[in-house]
């Protein structure tokens, strides 16, 4: 009895001093990743247009980042094409993975193959790929861009939402379909709620890389269009506008509030998930 | 049941929309990139393109890339273990939080984010106003390869932590308390019980890392001071600078088939569907 006692106050000291260096370590990694966020909020508000020398605080870039057309096109066109890119690549990847779910072993893996070959491939190498064969048949645009990243989105829905139709409950469909449900009908109800989160941190995801993606819009984006990552490449040698810093500010908190939000909405999951596997 | 939806199987066809795009979009821009890499400039057959690895300029690149990208690796997979095991200790096991945190920073344009990296670690920089505010001396890390190594393991290390984590995430708590009961210190449970069930998360890690960080070429522009040429770079600029797109085309493919040759080396121990969700 003593003796479990004494073992469990030393326990208590260590756990006590690992949680410490725990903390220190959590957030050491989280200053790493975040410091250079915090260095491009901070010139957001630097009156000196250099990036060295800080002039003074000012809201002035976030006031001319409205009428600054070349950027506001630039986010546009971003914004339209991750959203469709993203949208499309949904829509495709999900019945993908319903499809290679049901295929044979052989088969199956086959198409795991070709969903892994643009992850695995280098950018670069998708991209000038890409480009040297839409110069065969298309001019190189927004509708290049587009196609693009639909197709480096799709592996990463195919991904996420592959888990989840493994774990699914087959018989519930098969009940629906037994209790008069046609095929659609028993899809729409059964299926895609079971498939729902998969299908929405798919969709987040591919939204989340187009919009960071830069080398594969290098390469496939021909001379008019330009997104915020190829705009902000061309301005590097000229020095960046401060309007972007702003822009980011901006793009940076909404998604951080986004993600808070949906993070600590209060959870309605039931708590016996495990059961419900098949 | 499970037999007779597998029978019935008109759900392959599904995946019909996807296989034509697959052969449209992956495998056909595929046959191009390999047929104009066996095209000589001046038209005609030709592997010269994709031997032209070996010259001593492209090697180079390559050799150096090659060291990015290890060092990118093992620093990454050094920099998860710990944080995959704090969160543990502090009982912050929740997926949430973690996709929260190591997901938002790419809401951050990334070439903004390198940009701010030079600042950070230029030599009138930041870090050095710090350090020398402290009293510490100097760093002269930039324009050097220990910044482009900094810039890749800043970019990619989400990519290994997460795949990690959610594999560590998944293990049962039971065989943790049972290793435990049976007498295992931390150090054992670690090495006997959570290290390898995290395999196929570091797997994932690594596919996720070593690769783009070999072929980065915009980290190595910004950080390298354009004097260090990872082998992207070089494939770029025959592409927009020399306007060899054969030669450019013939490096790509020969970095494929090493990519190729080093995924499948890292992926014979991983069966099927063992490889742990990336996200």
């Amino acid at each position: 009895m003593v003796r479990k006692v004494k073992s469990g106050n030393l326990f208590h000291g260590i756990s006590g001093l690992k949680n410490l260096l725990s903390r220190c370590y959590i957030g050491l990694i989280v200053l790493f990743l975040y410091a250079p966020i915090l260095v491009l909020i901070v010139l957001s508000f630097n009156r000196s247009r250099s990036r060295v020398t800080w002039g003074g605080f000012t809201l002035e870039w976030y006031g001319q980042l409205f009428s600054n057309r070349q950027i506001m096109d630039a986010l546009v066109t971003t914004l339209v094409l991750a959203f469709l890119s993203a949208l499309i690549a949904t829509v495709i990847g999900v019945l993908a993975a319903l499809g290679i779910h049901a295929m044979r072993q052989r088969n199956y893996q086959i198409m795991m193959i070709f969903t892994n070959i643009p992850i695995l491939n280098a950018d670069i190498v998708t991209g000038i790929s890409l480009m040297l064969w839409f110069v065969h048949f298309m001019p190189l645009g927004f509708g290049s861009v587009l196609i693009a990243h639909i197709t480096f989105n799709i592996p990463y829905v195919i991904l996420s939402v592959m888990p989840k139709i493994r774990q699914m409950n087959v018989s519930l469909y098969e009940a629906a379909r037994d209790l008069g449900a046609n095929a659609v009908y028993g899809f729409f109800r059964v299926i895609l709620p079971q498939l729902l989160s998969g299908i929405v941190s798919g969709f987040f995801m591919a939204f989340t890389m187009s919009m960071d993606d830069f080398v594969i819009t290098y390469f496939t984006k021909g001379a008019g269009v330009s997104t915020l990552s190829t705009m902000i490449y061309g301005e590097i040698r000229k020095g960046i506008k401060p309007e972007m810093y702003a822009l980011s500010t901006i793009i940076f908190v909404t998604m951080f509030l986004i993600l808070l939000a949906v993070n600590y909405w209060p959870e309605k999951k039931p708590a016996v998930r495990e059961e419900q596997r098949f | 049941m499970i037999n007779r939806l597998k029978s019935v199987n008109k759900r392959i066809w599904l995946s019909g929309p996807y296989a034509v795009w697959v052969f449209g979009f992956t495998v056909i821009p595929l046959c191009m990139i390999i047929r104009a890499a066996l095209t000589a400039r001046e038209g005609g057959f030709t592997t010269g393109n994709i031997v032209a690895i070996f010259d001593p300029i492209h090697l180079k690149a390559m050799l150096f890339s090659l060291e990015i990208a290890a060092g990118c690796t093992v620093l990454c997979i050094l920099l998860s273990y710990p944080l995959v095991l704090a969160m543990r200790q502090l009982n912050m096991g929740k997926k949430g939080f973690m996709m929260f945190v190591l997901i938002l920073p790419m809401w951050m344009n990334f070439i903004l984010r390198i940009l701010a990296w030079q600042m950070i670690l230029s030599n009138n920089g930041i870090l050095n106003f710090l350090l020398r505010s402290a009293g510490l001396g100097e760093l002269s890390v930039a324009n050097t390869g220990a910044a482009i190594m900094i810039g890749v393991v800043y970019d990619y290390l989400p990519y290994m932590m997460l795949p990690i984590f959610n594999a560590v995430a998944e293990i049962n708590e039971d065989l943790i308390e049972a290793a435990r009961d049976l007498g295992a210190n931390g150090f054992t449970v670690f090495c006997k019980v959570i290290f390898p069930l995290s395999i196929p998360g570091l797997l994932s890690g690594i596919v996720m890392v070593f690769v783009p960080s070999m072929t980065s070429f915009v980290i190595s522009d910004i950080l390298g001071g354009g004097k260090l040429q990872l082998i992207g770079n070089v494939i770029e600029q025959e592409f927009t600078k020399s306007m060899n797109q054969n030669l450019g085309s013939g490096l790509s493919v020969s970095l494929m088939i090493f990519v190729l040759i080093s995924m499948a080396f890292t992926m014979k121990n991983d069966r099927e569907g063992k490889r742990s969700a990336i996200w």
